[in-house]
This record gives C-alpha cells, structure tokens and sequence, in this order.
C-alpha cells in the first residue's frame, strides 16, 4: 500500500478518472431515477407481528444494496497490486489462504468491511441528531463529538502513547464529550437549540485544545495525528472490523426501535408527551445511541467530515420523513458512500493514497453548498 | 370502510377534573384555584383575557405540567400516577401551534398518532390502518393524504393535525386555541368538525378559546378564567353576562343574542375600556366591591 509520506501527487490517470467519474455519474443517475419510484405502502402482518411498509424505501435498499456488493467486488479487484478478478472472489469466499490471501483477506477486505460498517454508524448517527434537533444542518460533528474523540487520539499520537489504545481512547473521548454537552445544556429539560449551541461551543473549545497540542509537541508526531485526524482507513484489520460490528449489534437495533419514539419528539414535546412518551428520558436515550453510533466509527476511522451530515439528507430526499426503514435506509447509503469515497481516495492519485476524510470533505462540501442553495429556495 | 359497525368510543367515557389545582411555572403561580370536573361526553370551552393560565390550565389537564399542589384525576385516580401511555389512550392534545418536521406527508403524521396503541412488535395492526383511514375520512383529508404538510393551506393544516388527534382515537380529546391563524371561514370548519366528533361520537372535548362568541355557539359548558381562578362556570346562556366578560377581559360590552343560534353574542361597547386590565378573582367578590 503506497500510504508513505505523500511526496509527489501524480496527475490521475485518465483511465481512472473516467472510471471514477462514470461509477459517480450511475450512482446519481440511480438516486435520481428512485425519485420517480410510486409511493405505495403496504401492510405486512406475520403472526402477532406487523408493520408499516413503504415500498419505496424497500426497493431503495434493493437498489443501494445491489451498488454496495458491486463496489465492494470492484474494492477487492482494484489496487496497487493486480489481483484477477476470480481469484480476488475466489480467496474471499472459498479458496482461503491462497495466493493472494495477504492482499486480499488481509489488506483489501478488512477495509471494505470498515468502510461500510463505519459509514452505516456515522448516517446513522447523523439522521438521529438531525431529527432530534430538528434542524438539518446539524451533525455529531459540528456539536463537537467528534471533536471530543479527536482531541484525545491527537493527545495519545503527540506524546507517542499507545497507538493500540487510540479506539479505546477516542471513544471515551467522543462518549464523555456528548455527555458533558447533555449535562451543560439541561436547564429542567434539554432542547434542540440549547444542545446545539452548547455543542457548537464545547467544539470550539475543543477544537483549541487540538491546535495547542499541534503547536507544542513535535511536527513529526503531529503529521502522524494530522492524518488521523483527517479520517482515514488505512491499516483497517479485521479487528477494527469487529469492533465496529459489536457496536452496530448493539445500536443499531437499539437505533431502529427508538426511531418511532423520535418520530413522536419531532412532532414537539408536548404532541409527543401527549403521544404517551417520557419525553426527557427518551431524547437522553436518543442523544445517548446517537453519539455513540458517532464514537464507535470515529475510534476507528477518526473524525470523518460530512458523512452524518450529508447521507441522511439524500435518505431523506430519496425516502422522505424518518421511519425505521428510512433510518436503515440511510445507513446503507452511508455505508456506501463511504465505501465509495475511501475507493476513490485510494484510487484517484494512485499509487499516492489520500485519507478517505479528503474526499468525502471534497465531495461533502460542494453538496452542501447546493443543500444550502436549496434550502434558500424552500424558505 | 367498516368503521362505522365499530364505534371508537369505550361504553364508559372517561372522567377528568382538576382537584385544588395550583399552577406554576417555578415561578409565581399562573393557576392559583382550580376546582372543576370537565363535563363527560359534552363541548368545554375555557375563555379568558391574554395571560389569565388558561393553556397552563390545559397542559396540566392533559400531565404535561406537574401540579405545583392538587391534582388531575382521570376516571378518579391521579393522572402522574397512571402510565403515560395509559393516559395516551383516553386522552389526547393538540397543542396550539404544533411544529412538524419540513415535508412531512399528511399520511406519516396522522400516523404517528397511532403510538399509545402499538406494541413493541404489533407495529400497524388492523385496527391502526382502520382508524387513520377514520380520522382522514372525519376530517375530509382523504384527498390530501399523500401531499407534503407545508403545501397545504392553513385551515387543511389544522385538519391534518385534529386528524392525527383523532387517529390516536381518545374519548377526550384537549384543544389549545384550534382556531388561532385560520380566517372566518376555516374556523367555522374547525369548530363544527369538532362540534360533530362530539354530537355523533360522543367525545368529550375540552378547547381553550379567545373568541368568546364562538365559545358560545359551539359549547355547552364554559369555564371563565380570570387571574389564575375560575370567574364562573356553567352553559354559556346561563352564565355568560357583560358583567362577566367586562370582570374577565376588563372590557365594556352589551350582550344580544345571537341571531343564528340564540347563544349570547358579546359587542364591545365604544368608547375605550375605563380599565385595560382584566380584573383578578372571582367574579362575586368584585361584584360586591
């Protein structure tokens, strides 16, 4: 993996230009033909169980699903190393400990797998902030969750700590962090506003703190956190892997389920009190999933921009108003993206790898330019 | 649609009343005295100046505001005491300006008022599809279920919004001023679709209301707040006076009836009020003054 100090950017290939740009094109092309899909609901009753079903969402996820397997098949295909593309299928599903066994199971697929899972917690973890707080512009990121993470893991690579300790360590950063932001903003009850400026503070003093640590400890220390901080994915193991799905099987569900409840809190505290839940208790709860579907991806690939805040709004333009298949929805467009962005990262400069937070900063911001433009629009 | 062989309402309706009521924000008390049991199956309307408690009195009506003393009772036991979705069961709100996320489809809110009956798996039963296909129907939003909330005009609005309250299927069903932003027209809408929820449903429906004439026509109990108590309770023909409105809202009128519906209809006299404030207490003590 060419993942070395980057020396020289090598103008991209035309080759891999045109590959990258026609996969983004297809991509929106697809998102844009699911806009035309009819909004039909339908009710599926199995025993004593029963739910609400937009067939819309399903056929999105049928479609986002089939763009998923197809990129990570293109991920374990492509690369600095050359690996045909039946035997790249062949190690990963039968012919374990081959050839190509290293680059395969050990380099290419653990880092899919980490993209995807990563991108799932970060939409995720987006898509409940934003409708907690009701605003569209908000994000783990900006209320300084991620922050919170960052300024530990900086803290750990500028002493030169233990790097193995650095997932352990972000999390409890990013964790106490949304903790402190609950406890300051509380004034008889938490709302929307109050948590986001709150937050939007905490980030700033956050952000301080990382720039001292940048300025007082050795550039060559603060290079290695630098990268860190941009949010990549190189050197993602299967380890990694593990431990972003053990906190997915956890929060996911927990995630999911919560979501009717958060459908109820966007109606207004005192509709969803009336509603019959425990409006405090349940927006704790919420605030508590959210941030550490947010944790758990940044104590892995670091403070990844733009990712919570973008994918959840193309979730909703595709799928309209949150419901629990809209939130899965929106996690497997995070997955995707992510999984795309950290291809295109790894590809674009080839065989100069740029950190996957580049990108879906690069991709990320002009979107949201336009999100902006649009909105204007609306009001 | 089957739903008229099923009607929604339990056989015995639920009862509330506040007990010794006292009300605050932490603050100095809104609601110093309150002492009512809301008539069951029966139209309340609660009247009174700007500022006299009575959206405080409603929200701690339906447990959004904990008693500073007293209690609510509903069906004669402690409303704090009973699960909040219990209560969400017999008893429902719409708060006066209520928010909605951007684009919300008319369909997905009134939806969203099937929370107290759903179970942790039993997600859209029947009996769910059954009642918000009711409340579009009541409501005549059937038309307007798959349009986005914001392209609907302010009246159809609050019809979606009474719809999710009325798919959430209570037999008490409280109202915080559900006339306020709308024109003449859309208000008469509002009020006599209320007016019907309760003549062939026989819901109980207690509405905080600014339009003292309009809480004449359409209720037959009305609940006068002046100053943090109650001035006067009783049907309107019975108990509305100029006396009392000029006690409550501390404006000089003359009452005629209602050439419509004989109700008492309120004409503020000109020139300007002698005193801009409304006075405090209740109504016999200044009466005596």
């Amino acid at each position: 993996m060419a993942a070395a100090l980057p020396v020289a950017i090598t103008a991209p290939r035309p080759l891999t230009l045109l590959a990258v740009l026609a996969v983004m094109v297809a991509v929106g092309g697809a998102l844009r033909m699911a806009e035309y899909l009819p909004h039909r609901n339908a009710s599926v009753r199995i025993a004593g169980a029963s739910a609400h079903v937009q067939w819309r969402v399903v056929a999105l996820w049928a479609v986002a699903a089939a763009f998923m397997l197809a990129l990570v098949i293109v991920g374990l295909i492509v690369g600095d190393f050359p690996v045909p593309a039946r035997d790249a299928l062949a190690t990963v599903l039968w012919d374990r400990g081959g050839e190509f066994d290293f680059i395969i199971n050990t380099l290419r697929f653990p880092r899919l797998t980490v993209a995807l899972l990563a991108g799932i917690a970060l939409a995720c973890s987006g898509a409940i902030f934003q409708g907690l707080i009701g605003n569209p512009l908000v994000s783990p990121d900006i209320i300084g969750v991620n922050n919170g993470a960052a300024l530990v893991a900086v803290f750990i690579l500028a002493v030169g700590g233990d790097v193995s300790l650095l997932p352990y360590a972000a999390f409890a950063g990013a964790a106490s962090t949304a903790l402190l932001i609950y406890v300051l903003a509380w004034k008889s009850g938490v709302s929307g506003a109050r948590l986001v400026l709150v937050g939007i503070g905490i980030n700033s003093v956050l952000a301080a703190g990382i720039t001292f640590i940048q300025v007082r400890f050795p550039i060559e220390r603060i290079i290695a956190a630098a990268r860190w901080q941009a949010g990549t994915l190189f050197g993602a193991s299967w380890s990694d892997a593990r431990t972003l799905a053990i906190g997915l099987a956890i929060l996911l569900p927990l995630a999911f389920f919560f979501t009717r409840r958060l459908r109820l809190l966007q109606l207004g505290d005192d509709t969803a009190a009336a509603l019959g839940i425990r409006v405090e208790r349940d927006r704790l709860a919420l605030l508590a999933i959210g941030s550490g579907l947010a944790a758990i991806a940044v104590a892995v690939v670091g403070p990844l921009g733009f990712v919570a805040l973008l994918v959840p709004h193309i979730a909703r333009l595709l799928a309209g108003n949150l419901t629990g298949g809209v939130l899965l929805l929106t996690g497997v467009l995070g997955g995707l993206f992510l999984l795309g962005a950290d291809l295109i990262a790894q590809r674009l400069f080839a065989p100069t790898a740029l950190p996957a937070g580049v990108i879906t900063a690069a991709l990320g911001g002009p979107y949201f330019l336009l999100l902006l433009a649009r909105y204007n629009r609306a009001l | 649609m089957r739903s008229e062989a099923s009607p929604p309402v339990p056989i015995e309706p639920p009862t509330l009343a506040g007990r010794e009521l006292q009300l605050g924000y932490g603050g100095p008390l809104v609601v110093e005295q309150f002492d009512t049991t809301i008539p069951t199956g029966r139209i309340t309307a609660v009247i009174g100046a700007n500022g006299c408690g009575k959206s405080t009195l409603l929200r701690a009506l339906a447990r959004l505001l904990r008693p500073s003393a007293g209690s609510v009772l509903l069906d004669g036991e402690d409303i704090h005491r009973q699960p909040t979705k219990e209560v969400a069961k017999r008893l429902g709100l719409l708060p006066q300006a209520p928010t909605a996320p951007d684009g919300i489809v008319v369909n997905d809110l009134v939806r969203r008022g099937r929370y107290p009956h759903q179970k942790m798996f039993d997600q859209w039963s029947p009996e769910d599809e059954r009642a918000v296909a009711r409340a579009l129907d009541l409501t005549n939003m059937v038309q307007f279920s798959d349009r986005s909330i914001d392209e609907l005009s302010g009246g159809q609005r609050q019809r979606a919004w009474i719809a999710m309250a009325l798919a959430q299927d209570t037999p008490l069903l409280l109202l915080d001023e559900p006339t306020t932003y709308l024109d003449m027209a859309h208000q008469v809408d509002v009020l006599g679709l209320l007016a019907s929820l309760n003549r062939v449903e026989g819901r109980t429906v207690v509405m905080v209301l600014h339009d003292v004439n309009q809480a004449c026509r359409y209720a037959d109990h009305l609940v006068a707040m002046a100053g943090g108590a109650v001035a006067v309770e009783g049907p309107p023909r019975e108990v509305v006076t100029a006396e009392l409105i000029e006690h409550v809202f501390g404006l000089p009128v003359t009452i005629i009836d209602d050439p419509v519906t004989g109700t008492p209809l309120t004409v503020p006299l000109e020139p300007a009020p002698r005193s801009a404030e409304p006075a405090t207490g209740p109504l016999v003590a200044d009466g005596m003054a």
